[in-house]
């Protein structure tokens, strides 16, 4: 037990919240939850390449669709695979185990994800993944190193070569720098970004769903609490004139 | 009033002294006429304890103190539950909020000497509530069953462990079990339940012992001391005023301008960049993954830092748990090492001004240092300010005597 106090005590030192890459630079996602045509097409390409594997188990279908504008026919057409319902959350057919198999490690839900890391740690990561071949499915991420995903966007993005830091010191591991485009896939690096963008913009709307009705209904309540409190002052004022 | 009413209120009178209570309290409890900004915390502190007792209740409807449950509880509270987001988010707004009050309100008794004679059980009573309440928070943390929830509860059911020959008896009795676990959720949520009930207790005792001695002022002049007779009762102390209107009316703007504040982290910034609600709670607890970095929650860092701060002794983490105690607990002597001839730090010395400026310094410092990761610097930081925080403290009989204090007027001033 007292090992245990002790390596509880000593976990308290690292540095970083944020797991993998700390220290990394992000780039900016830019993205814009009013922007309703993003995030249905990020929900489009969620259910398309992400979805196989990842569940978005704590949101349900029919709650996208409200929020994004997406009628129901549409929905079960384009959305749902399978035979789930629109009430249902989104879930999927992989078994962890399976998962675990595959790729080395359970696959993680996206729900919170862009809570957990970030919006900006979503966009960079999926415009970080390079060619490694000494990895299961040949490919590696700057800012996830030794990730078990494969790059499932790589047939639209094209081929990532890292750009290497020569080491400082003899014998030190170089460093990755960053990466380059050395063969474009299907996509252009603009429309890809902004397929990025849009699947970023569509995470960070799971993550909190009622983020935008909060930041509208949090102006009313500040502006009604503005005049409650010119009333209050008032009504102090006049009570206290009479104290000395 | 009509006859019918008063017949009503002689009814009750005669059964229940509810006009005799609303006297006594309120419309003739004399408060000092010269209450400052630190006179609106305690209000406050009553107002946020309200807010998370009926937050609280509606989250227990939908919340599931079940390992497999809980963090999906949470979210389903989050986006299925009607209104659910902003009841979560005023309940843990709330809880740093309430820490932020209680802080001020502690820092208010400090400057006004309000742990002084005759305030001393009222000040031991607080500090009881403060105990309470950092138990409550402590209890519902686990709650949301997240990484930084499981891991925080384990260092710090781990330091129980510390406690020599019993201590891994005692862990163990405390956690249910030998790891944080289902069982430790259970019980915790069942004390988080319970606890703000035993608060308002505290409160109620609190209130009592203040309304018995009589409200501290800015000065701290013994208002009942000096002269009698005011525009209200001859018997009154000449420099009161009643509660009710006076001070009810200037709590409340108090709490518009509070709520304000509240409301604007709650709608604006609710995880306040991650010192209200941290990012690894929203990855659901793993014990088998260790997350890189745990720290407490703000309103629990500065102990953390002292913690920290203490060498382990003979393999023991104990010393460390016993300074991390003894910091909250010197609080309850403090009405009688402080030796000066005057209350309030407006009349005190520069000596004592001085030493209560390294004492805040310290204080936010430590909390500062104990969010941060351990590094030589850090703890040597952390060392220096827990020294200088107990010597606040333990020093204070010796420098409050030797001070130089100004005169105290006869009456407050405004």
């Amino acid at each position: 037990m007292r090992k245990l106090i002790l390596a509880t005590l000593l976990l308290l030192g690292p540095t970083t919240l944020l797991a993998a890459g700390g220290g990394v630079h992000l780039e900016q996602a830019n993205i814009d939850l009013r922007d309703q045509a993003s995030l249905q097409r990020g929900a489009k390409y969620f259910m398309n390449y992400c979805s196989g594997c990842h569940t978005l188990k704590y949101m349900r279908y029919n709650r996208l669709a409200k929020d994004l504008g997406i009628d129901e026919i549409t929905l079960r057409q384009n959305l749902i695979f399978g035979d789930a319902k629109p009430g249902d959350l989104i879930t999927n057919a992989l078994r962890p185990e399976d998962g675990e198999k595959w790729f080395g490690a359970a696959v993680p839900d996206l729900t919170l994800e862009a809570r957990l890391r970030s919006p900006d740690w979503i966009y960079t990561y999926l415009k970080s993944f390079y060619v490694d071949d000494t990895r299961p499915y040949g490919v590696n991420n700057v800012i996830f190193p030794l990730v078990g995903m494969p790059h499932v966007l790589g047939n639209l993005q094209g081929r990532q070569e890292a750009v290497m830091e020569p080491a400082h010191d003899p014998g030190a591991e170089p460093t990755i720098k960053g990466v380059k485009l050395v063969k474009q896939g299907s996509l252009s690096p603009q429309e890809y970004d902004t397929m990025v963008r849009d699947i970023t913009n569509f995470l960070t709307y799971v993550g909190e769903p009622a983020q935008l009705e909060r930041e509208r209904l949090g102006r009313y309540v500040l502006l009604f609490l503005g005049f409650l409190f010119i009333l209050a002052y008032m009504l102090k004022k006049e009570y206290w004139k009479d104290v000395h | 009033m009509s006859a019918e009413k008063t017949e009503n209120l002689s009814w009750i009178d005669k059964r229940f002294p509810l006009s005799e209570t609303w006297r006594n309290h309120l419309s003739e409890y004399y408060a000092p006429k010269n209450l400052n900004f630190w006179s609106f915390f305690g209000s406050l502190a009553i107002l946020t304890l309200v807010i998370q007792i009926v937050t609280g209740i509606w989250l227990a409807m939908s919340y599931k103190p079940d390992a497999t449950l809980a963090f999906a509880s949470v979210e389903y509270i989050m986006r299925d539950v009607d209104w659910g987001w902003l009841i979560r988010y005023m309940h843990s707004t709330g809880a740093s909020m309430f820490f932020i009050v209680i802080y001020l309100h502690m820092f208010r008794g400090l400057l006004w000497g309000s742990y002084r004679k005759p305030r001393e059980l009222l000040w031991m009573i607080g500090v009881v509530i403060y105990l309470v309440m950092m138990a409550t928070a402590f209890f519902g943390y686990l709650l949301p069953w997240g990484q930084m929830s499981y891991w925080g509860a384990q260092v710090i059911v781990n330091l129980f462990a510390a406690v020599p020959v019993v201590g891994d008896d005692l862990s163990v009795w405390v956690r249910g079990d030998y790891v944080i676990s289902d069982a430790t959720l259970n019980r915790f949520f069942a004390f988080h339940f319970l606890l703000p009930f035993l608060l308002v207790g505290l409160v109620f005792l609190h209130i009592v012992a203040l309304h018995h001695v009589g409200s501290n002022n800015p000065d701290g002049i013994e208002i009942k001391a000096g002269p009698k007779g005011n525009r209200w009762s001859d018997k009154a102390p000449a420099d009161g005023i009643p509660f009710h209107p006076y001070y009810t009316v200037k709590d409340l703007m108090g709490v518009v301008v509070f709520l304000a504040i509240f409301s604007y982290i709650m709608f604006f910034n609710p995880t306040m960049g991650g010192m209200f609600l941290e990012a690894p709670n929203f990855q659901p607890a793993n014990p088998m993954l260790t997350p890189p970095h745990i720290a407490p929650v703000w309103y629990f860092t500065p102990f953390y830092a002292m913690l920290r701060a203490v060498p382990p002794m003979y393999g023991s983490q104990f010393p460390g748990v016993v300074v991390m105690f003894a910091a909250i607990l010197i609080l309850f002597v403090l009405p009688w090492l402080d030796r000066s001839p005057v209350k309030s730090m407006r009349y005190k010395g520069p000596i004592f001004k001085i030493a209560t400026a390294i004492f805040v310094v310290s204080f936010v410092a430590l909390a500062w240092l104990g969010i941060q990761p351990a590094s030589d610097l850090y703890t040597l930081l952390s060392q220096i300010f827990t020294v200088l925080y107990f010597a606040y403290f333990l020093l204070m009989p010796i420098y409050s005597s030797l001070d130089q204090t100004k005169p105290v007027p006869e009456r407050v001033t405004s």
